[in-house]
């Protein structure tokens, strides 16, 4: 079996799974934000029940907070109201982004299986956990009852090996990898990665890669867990755990193998997430705003080498350049290694961290035909504005580079 | 659920993602408002001309992006018939069926199907014709444990009718 059939295997209390087989599997973390909630405590409550493992569940605010209009500020309210009377002590409230704080926060373990209601759940994969999306509806059936069906998922093995040139990152592999499956490349799938590039990943590059395989459809990503995660997690406290590793001979429906040393800095163009190009062929396309963000790409790796294109040169004028750390333990880090001078100095907008201009909610919503490059994951049509707005997606390096030059740009000609 | 439903096609292509079907800009607007911009990027004409039974029918990949149980809620509200795709992301074809939005997969229906074509359809048989071109399509049953989730009305009405159900039998046996 892989990884993912262990997990599930494990939680359904097999011994072993197959692809296409429903199970019913224990659920070991349960994730909702202000935005989910909401839409199913009316639910919750109509069961007269309690929550089946408070200690499990982890409810966060972080969408759009502080909040920018009254929408917003009473889905935040609702969520404290059912925090407090169901007693739920793991709840964060502007500290960060959900998916962030999960693995901040201790929550992540290898072999967990973690469900949210939010598709970047998926992000956890990067612990060797199988982490994956449900809506409110579902959200509410986990609190009661600690389990949900699953459809074990076809797995698909990437393969990433060699060596990353310098200003190449996991960001730069997702939307490699965007590029060769599709948007709906792996409706269903799980996509595990592995490979020497992989290995010599950071965490936040991991945590990259698997937060936006959702993006290709993905049910969850997976990576197996290694010296570097033990030692991340040992570094939170974080004990426990187990470790799954695929077997030797198992079954992958398919198997893509990628090119660590030949892959250049990538950008996704409008509006698709699998329009995805070389940076450097992309040449002449004047940008209105930057953004250096999100789940996928506002972590401290992402902040410091978008800091090293500030240090000499500001801010291209024409642009406005928008920074939200992940969270606070990443935004005081930042400060404490100067970047956010840094940023300001050059001229940037630095926010708290929260969700921010990625979903179009607020902090950096985007007018009629703005051009924006941006860390995030998402890039169709009306995502962070108006209908007419553009969206390239890249990683911090060539977000910070274009900032910098006022035109998408490769990095490596900017530093 | 009624056996045979008739409406007019609404013909979108693959990978219609919960932005276009909800933007969310639109997220503040109470659900009735939202329903006024949904799929609006796509086709603005589509909120504002849409009727009750109507029949969406897409490409691949239907749903995929975030995870927002809204969009299939917005569709819902606007008494879209049924939404009928090559394909689904997985987490709106489970939000769907957990708040009781019919959908079927059909791998030749947006082939043969043409905007404001009429096409009935029966969910549980999974029968859809596109009456304009007198042309069969073909579709996937739903499996029976989500069909029943579906025909109460998505999962908590499923629940509370189990519970009814069980709390008659009880009743009659005169109580545990």
């Amino acid at each position: 079996m892989n990884i993912t059939e262990k997990i599930l295997a494990r939680a359904a209390g097999k011994k072993r799974v197959e692809p296409g087989e429903i199970v019913q599997a224990r659920v070991d973390r349960a994730l909702f934000h202000e935005k989910a909630g909401p839409g199913f405590f009316e639910n919750f409550e109509s069961l007269n029940t309690p929550i089946w493992d408070k200690d499990k569940v982890v409810v966060v605010a972080d969408h759009a907070i502080p909040p920018s209009n009254v929408y917003s500020a009473n889905c935040i309210l609702e969520t404290r109201a059912f925090v407090r009377k169901h007693d739920l002590k793991n709840f964060f409230m502007g500290k960060g982004i959900c998916h962030q704080l999960m693995a901040e926060e201790g929550f992540v373990k290898p072999g967990l299986v973690i469900v949210g209601a939010d598709s970047h759940t998926v992000t956890q994969g990067a612990f060797g956990a199988f982490a994956t999306a449900v809506g409110s509806t579902e959200m509410a059936w986990i609190l009661a009852k600690g389990s949900l069906w699953f459809r074990v998922p076809e797995a698909y093995h990437i393969l990433v090996d060699g060596r990353l040139k310098e200003m190449v990152f996991g960001k730069d592999i997702i939307l490699r990898v965007f590029g060769m499956l599709g948007m709906d490349g792996a409706t269903y799938r799980t996509l595990e990665f592995a490979g020497s590039a992989i290995n010599e990943l950071s965490i936040d590059g991991r945590m990259a890669i698997c937060n936006m395989v959702v993006d290709a459809g993905a049910k969850n990503g997976i990576i197996e867990p290694d010296a570097k995660t033990h030692e991340f997690l040992e570094s939170l406290g974080v004990a426990g755990g187990e470790a799954f590793r695929s077997d030797t001979g198992a079954h992958y429906a398919k198997t893509f193998c990628l090119d660590a040393s030949r892959l250049e800095p990538q950008v996704a163009c409008p509006d698709s997430m699998d329009n995805v190009k070389n940076v450097r062929e992309v040449e002449n396309v004047k940008i209105d705003q930057a953004f250096i963000g999100t789940c996928t790409g506002g972590r401290l790796e992402d902040l410091r080498y978008a800091a090293m294109f500030f240090r000499k040169q500001p801010v291209h004028p024409d642009v406005m350049l928008v920074v939200t750390p992940a969270s606070n333990r990443i935004y005081k880090q930042a400060i404490t290694e100067g970047l956010i001078k840094t940023f300001i100095d050059a001229g940037a907008m630095v926010t708290n961290p929260n969700c921010g201009a990625c979903g179009g909610g607020g902090m950096g919503v985007l007018g009629e035909n703005e051009v924006c490059i941006s860390t995030a994951s998402r890039n169709t049509k009306g995502r962070m504005g108006h209908v007419s707005a553009q969206i390239y997606l890249g990683s911090a390096a060539t977000v910070a580079a274009s900032a910098v030059a006022g035109q998408v740009a490769d990095p490596r000609e900017i530093l | 659920m009624k056996k045979e439903l008739r409406g007019r096609a609404w013909i979108f292509g693959d990978n219609v993602d919960t932005d276009c079907i909800t933007p969310g800009k639109y997220e503040n607007l109470p659900l009735p408002t939202l329903c006024q911009h949904c799929l609006e990027p796509l086709d603005a004409a589509f909120a504002r001309e849409v009727a009750g039974g109507d029949v969406i029918i897409a490409g691949e990949n239907f749903g995929c992006g975030s995870a927002r149980e809204i969009a299939p809620r917005a569709l819902k509200e606007l008494k879209v018939g049924v939404v009928v795709a090559k394909s689904f992301a997985r987490t709106f074809f489970r939000n769907a069926i957990a708040i009781g939005l019919p959908l079927l997969v059909s791998r030749d229906a947006a082939e043969k199907c043409r905007p404001k074509d009429v096409v009935t359809f029966d969910i549980c048989s999974a029968r859809i014709t596109n009456m304009t071109a007198n042309t069969v399509l073909s579709a996937e049953p739903i499996p029976r444990e989500l069909y029943l989730v579906l025909s109460s009305g998505g999962l908590f009405p499923s629940l509370k009718k189990k519970r009814a159900k069980l709390q008659g039998t009880v009743g009659r046996k005169g109580g545990i």
